[in-house]
């Protein structure tokens, strides 16, 4: 009972100093929200509208009703003409344009001949997304298209399940929650503690009856109240702004997160007690915040990272989260049907939380 | 004031890697006084406080603290004591109120009682007014009456002090002693380290520490018949004149000046120091009145923190 009435002590403190806190505030509030507009709106996987310059050598009618069916695609916006081939290759090393077509001046012929290429298609590799786009190009139809159509079966069809439409956000949005409730908890709470420490108040409540389990989880209630909000605002905004759907159990979505979120802040109590200021709080955040990000399976797709880099991700809380949030919201799963990630979320706030009390000793010394 | 102890270490020491902070400290603290710690910065003061409330592990000897052994069950010890910290520890971004109100909820002080003594504190302690003010836009003064108040809400046995008067005015100094006088008779055990002469003087007992060694312990009154030395007072037209020919003397222990007056500690061992004194002085042709004098605390802080080497320089 003591104990109770102590760690409540404890979190109205926190909640009472986080009201008057008005940047902390704002962030809960400010760090979901531009985030999501940013990746949101900004980034697109499926690119249109690549700039592209012709060397229309050939001049035909063929050549012409080839470079309109291109435009048609949408992938490419032709905004220069050129010359030559070579001149397209200066375009594209100068970084004017993306993608160059070079039509030869023998196109007609060259169409009618199945042995040779009728058209190059120049590409900035450099930006792999642009090559892979480029790629989309290759099965442009020719108009007049003299020869018998090959109405063969397909081999293999590809049939987009969870997301049709290839729309971004639907991929990004899930993602970004772990990536913003990752950000957003750790920081918080790591520095939490470690502001106490620097303000002295740690010297006074080490002398108080409350114990250090105690203080630590007084401490992470009310941040991971923070975190449920943010997740609610992320999946509104979400939902009116991109569509992004929830088509799992939304309580599934929510113990997900609870579980992810007390990860979190356990491990950022874990740094704040080996950190000794706000500013290496932040740093270690920061540290951390690129390989959430690059490994997790948030931007590039896990499976094609080499081993090491997918043992590192697996290691990732955020890595889990993503996995579950991805599975629940798009593709309609179950909290249970991927048991590993709840384990490893589970378990990982365990270690965390005791590993942080036993580092935090009610001493100095 | 049933002679038995608040406060009894033996041997106690606390290294931090070369440096040892405390060497030693055997203490003895009666119940119901104010015992000081006087020392330089650096003495070990703040160390040994925290060692006795459990907040550093001893690195040899140990204590009982009001009956508790420490190291080892200080979190028994928690609830009984208080403790008012060198800086302010409060939290600046609440009101005096809250902070009293936190501090009682963390002593699981139960609702009704903590009102009452809230309110019987915040008058106490000249804080009405304060009550809604934020602690951090507070002065220094209001500010150490909040830690006061704070570290006595749930009546300890023993409060521990380090430095409270540091930051404060000399109004607000007494004030303060006037306080722990009437907490002291009131049967709490005071454990109070300063560097200020006046403060030291109206503890009950006292232990000098210096570089960690605890030179000399016992009340004002004891310490000051107890130097050793015959203190000479010289008042001089050119002090600094008499200074530096006092110093000239190998037999003195030290020279301090205090305004017109020279303070002149010389060891009991040297016979006749008066005369010694005033025959360097005519030597030089420099007139001045000499004197034997009592010594002061100041006196017996200069006579035991003398440091070997510069005695005999």
């Amino acid at each position: 009972m003591k104990r109770l009435g102590r760690l409540l002590a404890v979190t109205r403190k926190e909640v009472r100093q986080l009201r008057r806190d008005r940047l902390t505030a704002g962030m809960i509030f400010g760090i979901p929200l531009m985030q999501i507009l940013l990746f949101g709106y900004a980034i697109n996987t499926d690119v249109r509208n690549l700039v592209t310059a012709v060397a229309d050598e050939a001049q035909t009618h063929l050549s012409r009703d080839f470079i309109a069916r291109l435009e048609a695609t949408q992938v490419t916006s032709i905004r220069l003409q050129a010359a030559t081939a070579r001149d397209l290759e200066a375009l594209l090393r100068a970084g004017e344009i993306s993608i160059g077509i070079a039509i030869p001046p023998d196109f007609d012929r060259r169409v009618a001949d199945d042995t040779r290429a009728a058209v190059h298609i120049l590409v900035d590799g450099s930006d792999p997304t642009i090559a892979g786009v480029a790629d989309k190009l290759r099965n442009v139809p020719l108009a007049f298209d003299t020869r018998p159509q090959q109405r063969r079966e397909q081999l293999v069809e590809v049939r987009n399940y969870f997301n049709p439409e290839r729309r971004t956000p639907v991929n990004v949005i899930p993602g970004l929650m772990g990536v913003i409730l990752m950000m957003t908890m750790m920081m918080f709470t790591a520095v939490a503690v470690v502001r106490e420490r620097e303000r002295g108040n740690l010297e006074l409540l080490i002398n108080t009856p409350v114990t250090a389990l105690e203080l630590m989880i007084g401490k992470i209630l009310p941040y991971i109240g923070i975190g449920l909000v943010q997740l609610a605002v992320i999946l509104v905004i979400g939902r009116l702004l991109f569509d992004v759907p929830v088509r799992g159990s939304i309580i599934d979505l929510y113990l997900a997160a609870g579980l992810f979120i007390a990860a979190k802040l356990a491990l950022g109590l874990f740094f704040s007690t080996a950190v000794s200021s706000q500013f290496q709080a932040i740093q270690i955040t920061f540290f951390l915040m690129l390989p959430s990000i690059l490994l997790s399976g948030f931007v590039f797709p896990f499976d094609g990272m080499p081993l090491i880099a997918q043992w590192l991700g697996e290691a990732l809380p955020v890595t889990h989260f993503i996995r579950l949030t991805r599975g629940i919201m798009l593709r309609e799963a179950a909290l249970g049907d991927q048991p590993f990630a709840l384990i490893y979320l589970a378990g990982f706030a365990v270690v965390a939380m005791l590993a942080a009390a036993l580092r935090f000793s009610k001493r100095l010394d | 004031m049933n002679g038995e102890l608040a406060i009894r270490a033996r041997g106690l020491s606390k290294d931090f890697g070369q440096l040892r902070a405390v060497n030693r400290l055997d203490l003895d603290v009666p119940r119901a006084s104010i015992y000081g710690f006087l020392g330089p910065n650096g003495s070990g003061k703040t160390t040994a406080i925290r060692m006795l409330c459990g907040l550093l592990t001893p690195s040899e000897g140990g204590a009982a603290v009001l009956g508790i052994e420490v190291p080892g069950h200080s979190q028994d010890l928690k609830p009984r004591i208080g403790y008012m910290t060198q800086k302010f520890s409060l939290f600046g971004d609440m009101t005096v109120a809250e902070n009293l109100q936190f501090i009682g909820e963390i002593y699981s002080i139960p609702g009704a009682r903590r009102k009452a003594r809230i309110e019987e504190v915040l008058q106490h302690y000249d804080l009405v007014e304060q009550r809604k003010q934020f602690a951090g836009t507070m002065s220094g003064g209001q500010k150490q009456r909040l830690a006061l108040a704070c570290a006595v809400l749930h009546k300890p046995e023993l409060l521990l002090l380090d430095e409270p008067t540091s930051a404060v005015d000399p109004q607000s100094r007494r004030d303060f002693w006037e306080n722990l006088f009437r907490l002291a008779d009131a049967g709490t055990t005071i454990l109070v380290s300063t560097h200020y002469m006046d403060e030291a003087e109206r503890c009950h007992r006292l232990a000098i520490l210096d570089h960690g060694v605890k030179v000399a312990d016992g009340s004002p009154q004891e310490l000051q018949g107890a130097t050793g030395m015959n203190v000479i007072e010289v008042l001089a037209d050119d002090p600094y004149h008499a200074q530096t020919a006092i110093s000239t003397l190998r037999e003195i222990a030290s020279v301090t000046q205090l305004g017109i007056r020279l303070r002149v500690l010389v060891p009991e061992s040297v016979p006749d120091a008066c005369g010694l004194v005033e025959r360097v002085l005519s030597d030089r042709g420099i007139t001045a009145d000499t004197h034997l004098s009592s010594a002061t605390l100041e006196d017996v802080f200069v006579a035991v923190t003398l440091d070997p080497r510069e005695e005999a320089a």
